[in-house]
């Protein structure tokens, strides 16, 4: 007997065995929303018409520290008057487990176009707004933004 | 019941933009959560908020399980007369929450 042998030594097969099957579990986690999704779900909302940058401001802190509740404030640079106003904005998410946040629906009598809501976060990751406005162009802006603990999935 | 808070000025002139803020209680269940015995929670959110003023929608929102729990809502709108402001959230059972705010145009 020259092989000493313990209940606290583990071998390396033991080890990669171990590594393997925690691998497993992190790929076994549901499905989340890629850029992919996020701009399969972006041409739902426009369609097949082009987004321009600018006219919208989207807000949202650049650091984050419990991505359950984060505030965000889209501002679009509208008059709103009967013929000239924001139709609707989407907000649109990389990373959670589905690809949309929220729409919105505003008419003239808004008189701003301002809207605010609180969403969750489930990573770091890019945010993007989109307004259509009347006459039936879409405007976007994006937010990249860092979450140090995010609204978990698990619990 | 849902407890909902809203804020409306009670008083404005005509014209001008006011700014209204709802909030209710809400869990927003994603349905992507586990609980204690592993099974997933099933989803239930609020999917739908509407807004009327005298009658007519000034504001409408569909809401995802990205929207934080106990969903806040604030946008804007022009008062053009007295009257009742109302607000109505809807949930994935089709259960509808209903608040409403006097505001006085002068």
């Amino acid at each position: 007997m020259s092989r000493k042998s313990g209940p606290v030594e583990t071998s390396r097969r033991e080890i990669l065995a171990a590594g393997a099957g925690a691998l497993a579990l992190v790929i076994a986690r549901p499905a989340r929303a890629t850029p992919e999704s996020m701009a399969a779900a972006i041409k739902a909302f426009v369609g097949e018409a082009d987004i321009r940058e600018g006219m919208v401001t989207l807000e949202l802190p650049a650091l984050v520290e419990n991505g359950n509740s984060v505030p965000l404030t889209v501002k679009v640079d509208s008059p709103m008057t009967a013929q000239d106003y924001v139709k609707r904005i989407a907000v649109f998410n990389e990373r959670n487990p589905q690809p949309n946040v929220a729409l919105f629906y505003l008419s003239p009598r808004a008189g701003r176009a301002l809207v605010s809501t609180r969403i969750r976060l489930g990573d770091s990751q890019n945010i993007v707004a989109i307004a259509q406005l009347s006459d039936g162009t879409f405007w976007s802006d994006k937010a990249e933004l860092v979450v140090t603990l995010p609204a978990c999935v698990e619990s | 019941m849902a407890r909902a808070l809203i804020n409306v000025p009670a008083k404005a002139k005509r014209g001008d933009i006011i700014e209204i803020k709802a909030l209710i209680s809400h869990p927003m269940e994603t349905g992507y959560r586990t609980g204690p015995d592993g099974a997933l929670v099933p989803r239930d959110i609020i999917n739908r908020f509407i807004c009327t003023y005298n009658g007519e929608e000034i504001f409408s929102a569909d809401l995802f399980p990205a929207i934080a729990a106990n969903p806040f809502l604030s946008f804007t709108t022009t008062a053009t007369e007295s009257g009742r402001i109302a607000f109505r959230w809807i949930d994935d059972r089709g259960q509808a929450y209903l608040e409403t705010a006097e505001i006085a145009v002068e």
